[in-house]
């Protein structure tokens, strides 16, 4: 039961998508000139067009933080982020944070810790916690809790991901 | 022998974990994949009377828009419907026909080139529908409810008992829908391998329970469907049954004859089951010191039109409590709403909180303290069916989790303990569970340059299985865990069944520990083909596999390397499956168990509570990797904790609509909400059990959490808050 | 999500033509709100006019000695901002209690004062609502209605505005400057949120073809007793059940001005003159914070799951004002209530 609706269906009377728009980003490092729909999310880039899928949809309207990446240094939630707008940003994703194939400090420590079960949230927190630890607000476990609370756990890793996140601190040499 | 069971190993899927490699059921790719969307339904009940698609059709890039018309063909009878795990009734058949059984019921299936055009398309979709009346509030239903079981059989005359008794305590509690709200979205990939083959990627707990269902729906040959699902973003149960999901994929797949995917909305999941909301009834009688009096639990819970669905709410006590007299009953009403399922702890998580809390309620109007009277009606004999535990510590968790704790120092006086402008409450409550073990095989190949793959059907869904297989293996083998590779998630692989009620570890272990022995047999049996073996005279059980060699118990000079066994028998690889044999004679109570000890602080001007401290001593047998079995401890807490304060699914009955179907206000805790919480394992040795001792550790974390929550609360502020969640508004109430 | 036309102006003046020749677009900065909302079918703009490049993105001190925030500054830099940290701690302990730190470096000033409501029908399409519809009626009035308002409700809406950084702009007396085909104006911060009425489906009274372009804090910061308390149903990532910002200047024992604003409470930020009025030259004391509040809440109207919030927003105004003249503002991070 092949379908040819596509082939039969008059071109005058269709509904048109958006037209791609001409976007160059740095996605881990490398600069990618790309044809980007305006309502696609830097979300749904990574994961359906880069295949970046370590970048998590949980809810895909910014109340999980599962999508939590870094854009120009800074955790955002690529859902509520269209792509178009970030033309000419860096992006840092779970997949860029080893370096010289060495596990990020936090991504070791996440590990150490046992700092999650499904593995769901997990680049999200990880890669929130990379911003957290660059913005250099938090330095107490309370302070931690309340900057981290916007990545929701279901498996409830929540005081694992705190001490891993301690640990990263001391060893990136921040106080904790 | 032990170098890994009983260590806190870290995970082996770690690494893939933190680095994003993991890949989940929305994650896999094929050449010319399409996206699908869905069209749920905005009705709770009647028929589809019209479903124009012709808007969705002329979108540039749309491929087809699916529906109950125009859908390929899928079985008719209710059988081909039932899953392994389905609940008692007719199975809800997505896309079947135009009758609407629940809101958010999924109407149509709108394909497309890529998932941005499928999601705008899918809005084009216009359905109209002819309603009928519906009811989706239990306590409308109360008096409707039908008695489904006798959970356990009524001892006694718990009426008369609780008559005459000293002291009583008689309430309603009540826990509203849960959601398990797993943080990936309910995802299916379907490849379309060619010539109807289909591989279907799918976020399940059971992937031969999705296989067979798919097979029986769709009418296909077994070998041409095999399921897949090597990881999983959580479940807590919701991915016991196949959700609707996976037969929607599918049946795009097959209209279509090319690979689709559909990921769920996280509104479109409320679609799927839940913790059903459930009314319970306790009757607590008891003189001043010795066993209860009279036991009586009433348990009605809502399940849907078509199914009912239940767990065992009620006869918990019969774990837990000497008691002569005891009732129990457990109804269901039936609403226009999806079927209910098992979520974390089903029927304990919920009977045992308000049991916990009557019990406590029970130990105020007793003036006695709550940890004492659990010791005065402690009972060391199952009560239902009067015989002894495989092994029950929980006296040692009581001990050992109040002195942790410093339950000592309590005050019992309600409002007694202060911190500033904070009122301090103390509460503790029991939890218990089952220790279950199911068939399961195992299969291991191991080669002969001292590598085994070890693998069965079952899955991670975060719970560590990937890690203890590894472990086990490597003991029961001989080998470093790094020469033990993993595969499961794939039901291609050897029998297993779903990932739940906390049976897996204690099935996939002892099934390994019998596959390894039949590879140790096979490699005496060689040894005794070898010249001048020293293993010459030993017996299967004289023997075991350790650093790589096949060694003498009692002398570990007598021992041959595996390789040289290997060679000699010109044996490339050994390849055993097995199961390991579950026998239950049922003349032991097979549970596991738990104390838990909580401070909460409680604004006294606002309200706020917070739960700053929690203990939760468990007793569950031989644990196999302290750092993950630490780890679902700990996550039952939290879930206890949401339980307790926040968790709560609001629908309009007018509409029949669940209003806050998202996670900005369906609270869940985050971060900010968990403070110091400390939990351990206490010594349990069962040697009755199953062979390893093993009770698995999955849902005993969360039993009792928000009983002893709510009892810290009362213990606080004097405020009694039955119904959860204990929010600010319900500590003002009169 | 509806297919849409995107355009990135490079001024100001090019966003507000660009705005006055679709009345179907809309601006997007942080995308925060509005993205949640299209994404639920709830907005449906023909057009996202880009604003996140405009150059509105530099705090600066004005003459008078206040201070201008560009419209684009984002929350988490306004919140961090030394002038802001120093000056103006309330509303740096505002736009801290509110939403996620992700959604805060993503999330706008200007954005801010657009936040629509999280009423659950207004997300709902499938559910009535006259603020997503205006005259297909109002579900929250005898539905679920434990998050909405108590306070300048209609027969039409209930609908709360879930902002916390507004309601540490409205006690600080911000005002909001706005550009428009005719040219700038300016608004007191009172004036730009608006009560539901007849028309909810209006918010605010920024006109269709206008553009924020800055808020501007007076001098006066009340950086030595201020509060911002936000009670929520979890500790952190929820919006208000109730939030009161409360600034006061101090004459040794006494008030000599008082500030004070609730959220979570209405469809604008909730604030009463009277009540501050009445606080000037009282003693700092429960029974002074008492009275206030019950000038507050006098009118106050509840429905039949939200009638507690009366009783909360008394005890949390009596609170607040204490920690803001013991000189304890409640922390954010911290969550037991000083």
């Amino acid at each position: 039961m092949v379908r040819t609706i596509e082939a039969t269906r008059p071109i005058s009377e269709s509904i048109p998508t958006p037209p791609k728009i001409k976007v160059s980003l740095k996605i881990n490092g490398d600069l990618k000139q790309l044809q980007i729909a305006p309502w696609t999310s830097l979300l749904d880039l990574l994961r359906d067009t880069l295949d970046l899928t370590g970048t998590k949809k949980g809810c895909d309207h910014g109340q999980c933080g599962a999508c939590t990446v870094l854009v120009d240094g800074r955790r955002v939630n690529s859902c509520l982020t269209l792509a178009v707008m970030k033309d000419g940003s860096e992006v840092t994703t779970i997949e860029g944070l080893m370096a010289d194939g060495k596990l990020h400090a936090l991504q070791q420590a996440f590990i150490d810790h046992d700092a999650f079960q499904c593995g769901y949230c997990t680049p999200g927190q990880i890669c929130s916690a990379a911003g957290l630890l660059a913005e250099g607000k938090a330095h107490t476990a309370e302070e931690i809790r309340e900057l981290m609370s916007g990545n929701i756990c279901r498996c409830g890793a929540y005081p694992n991901i705190v001490a891993a996140i301690q640990q990263a601190m001391s060893a990136m040499g921040g106080n904790s | 022998m032990a170098a890994y069971i009983g260590t806190p190993t870290s995970r082996i899927d770690g690494h893939a974990k933190v680095t994003g490699a993991a890949k989940y059921a929305a994650e896999f790719n094929a050449p010319g994949l399409a996206h699908a969307s869905l069209v749920t339904s905005t009705i709770t009940k009647g028929r589809i009377a019209k479903i124009d698609a012709s808007e969705a059709m002329r979108v540039a890039g749309v491929i087809d828009v699916i529906t109950h018309k125009n859908r390929p063909t899928m079985a008719s009878r209710d059988k081909a419907y039932k899953d392994d795990v389905a609940a008692e009734g007719s199975p809800y058949r997505p896309l079947y026909d135009d009758e609407i059984k629940f809101n958010g019921q999924p109407v149509a299936v709108v394909v497309a080139a890529d998932a941005d055009i499928a999601r705008f398309a899918a809005s084009l979709v216009r359905v109209e529908y002819i309603e009928d009346p519906f009811v989706t509030d239990l306590l409308e239903q109360r008096d409707t409810a039908h008695e489904v079981e006798r959970p356990s059989r009524p001892r006694g005359d718990a009426e008369a008992a609780f008559a005459a008794a000293e002291v009583r305590h008689e309430a309603d509690y009540f826990i509203p829908t849960e959601y398990h709200n797993p943080m990936e979205l309910f995802a299916t990939t379907v490849t379309w391998e060619g010539d109807g083959k289909l591989t279907v990627y799918d976020k399940t707990q059971g992937v031969q329970n999705v296989q067979r269902y798919l097979v029986s729906v769709f009418g296909m040959k077994p070998d041409d469907l095999k399921v897949v699902s090597p990881y999983v973003g959580g479940a807590f149960g919701s991915g016991l049954r196949p959700q609707f999901q996976v037969a929607l994929a599918v049946i795009a797949a097959r209209a279509l004859e090319r690979s689709v995917r559909l990921v769920l909305t996280r509104p479109q999941m409320y679609g799927l089951s839940y913790r059903p909301a459930t009314i319970e009834h306790l009757a607590l009688g008891a003189k001043a010191l010795g066993p209860l009096e009279a036991v009586m639990h009433e348990a009605i819970a809502q399940t849907s039109e078509y199914e009912d669905f239940n767990r065992n709410d009620v006869a918990w006590a019969d774990q837990l409590y000497k008691c002569g007299n005891t009732r129990y009953s457990h109804k269901l009403a039936k609403l226009d709403v999806s079927t209910p399922s098992d979520m974390r702890a089903p029927g304990a998580a919920s009977g045992v909180y308000a049991l916990e809390c009557a019990m406590d309620e029970l130990a105020v109007a007793l003036k006695m303290d709550p940890l004492q009277l659990r010791f005065v009606t402690y009972s060391d004999r199952e009560q239902n069916a009067d015989r002894p535990y495989s092994s029950k510590k929980l006296r040692e968790c009581y001990r050992q989790g109040a002195a942790a704790f410093g339950w000592e120092k309590r005050n019992p006086e309600p409002r007694s303990m202060r911190d500033g402008s904070e009122l301090v409450g103390w509460g503790m409550a029991t939890g218990v569970w089952e220790a279950l073990q199911m068939p399961l095989t195992v299969r291991i190949v191991m080669t002969a340059n001292g590598h085994a793959e070890v693998s069965s059907a079952t899955s991670d869904i975060g719970t560590g299985t990937y890690t203890i297989m590894a472990q086990v293996a490597a003991d029961m083998l001989g080998l470093p865990i790094d020469n033990v590779s993993i595969k499961l998630g794939d039901s291609t692989l050897s029998e297993s069944p779903v990932e739940g009620g906390s049976w897996l570890a204690a099935s996939v272990a002892n099934s390994i520990a019998t596959t390894a022995e039949a590879i140790r047999k096979t490699l005496l049996g060689v040894t005794k083909t070898m010249p001048d073996s020293p293993l010459a005279d030993a017996k299967p059980k004289d023997v075991m596999l350790a650093d790589g060699k096949i060694v003498s118990k009692k002398d570990a000079s007598r021992a041959i390397p595996i390789a040289d066994v290997m060679r000699a028998g010109k044996l490339d690889r050994i390849d055993q499956k097995a199961a390991a044999p579950v026998k239950d004679d049922g003349k032991y109570a097979r549970n596991t168990h738990s104390a838990v000890f909580v401070e909460v602080r409680v604004d006294e001007q606002i309200g706020v509570i917070r739960v700053t401290r929690v203990v939760s001593a468990a007793a569950a047998g031989r644990i196999l990797n302290t750092k993950t079995a630490h780890s679902q401890l700990l996550g039952g807490v939290v879930w206890g904790i949401g339980m307790a304060l926040h968790e709560e699914t609001l629908t309009d009955h007018r509409f029949g609509r669940i209003m806050n179907a998202n996670l900005g206000e369906y609270h869940m805790p985050v971060n900010a909400d968990i403070y110091d919480i400390n939990c351990f394992f206490v010594d349990e040795p069962d040697a009755t059990i199953n062979p390893m001792g093993i009770k698995g550790v999955g849902e005993i974390g969360i039993v009792g959490v928000a009983a002893a929550i709510a009892n810290a609360v009362y213990h606080a502020t004097g405020k009694r808050v039955r119904d959860l969640p204990i929010t600010i508004d319900k500590l003002r109430r009169d | 999500m509806i297919n849409f036309q995107y355009a990135r102006p490079n001024e100001v003046a090019d966003a507000v033509r660009q705005i006055a020749a679709d009345p179907r677009a809309r601006f997007i900065a942080g995308g925060t709100n509005l993205l949640d909302l299209m994404k639920s079918d709830v907005e449906q703009p023909s057009r996202l006019i880009d604003i996140s490049r405009l150059p509105l993105k530099s705090v600066e001190e004005t003459p008078d000695g206040g201070l201008r925030i560009g419209a684009l500054v984002p929350n988490t830099d306004l919140a961090y901002h030394p002038l802001v940290e120093s000056r103006y701690p309330l509303l740096a302990s505002a736009i801290m209690a509110g939403a996620s730190q992700q959604l805060r470096n993503m999330a706008s000033t200007g954005g801010n004062l657009m936040q629509r409501t999280r009423c659950y029908y207004f997300y709902d399409i499938a559910t009535p609502c006259n603020k997503r519809e205006p005259g297909s009626g109002c579900s929250a009035i005898e539905g679920l209605n434990r998050m909405h308002a108590i306070l300048g409700t209609s027969e039409s809406c209930i609908a709360v505005y879930p902002s916390d950084m507004s309601i540490a702009l409205a006690a600080l007396e911000a005002t909001v400057r706005v550009m428009g085909p005719g040219g700038e104006r300016t608004m007191a911060f009172a004036d730009f949120h608006r009560l539901p009425g007849d028309t909810p489906e209006r918010d605010n009274n920024l006109e269709p073809n206008e553009i924020i372009t800055a808020i501007e804090l007076p001098p006066q910061g009340f950086a030595k007793n201020h509060s911002y308390l936000k009670i929520r149903d979890r500790l952190s990532y929820a919006f208000a059940l109730v939030s009161v910002a409360a600034a006061l200047e101090m004459d040794g024992e006494a008030v000599k001005e008082a500030r004070l604003a609730l959220g979570g409470v209405a469809h604008k930020p909730w604030r009463v003159e009277a009540a501050e009025a009445a606080l000037a030259g009282q003693p700092a004391n429960e029974a002074s914070f008492a009275k206030a509040a019950d000038i507050v809440l006098s009118g106050a109207k509840g429905f039949e799951h939200n009638a507690f919030k009366i009783d909360l927003a008394r005890r949390a105004i009596i609170r607040t004002l204490t920690q803001a003249a013991n000189g304890t503002p409640q922390s954010q991070s911290s969550k037991k209530i000083r």
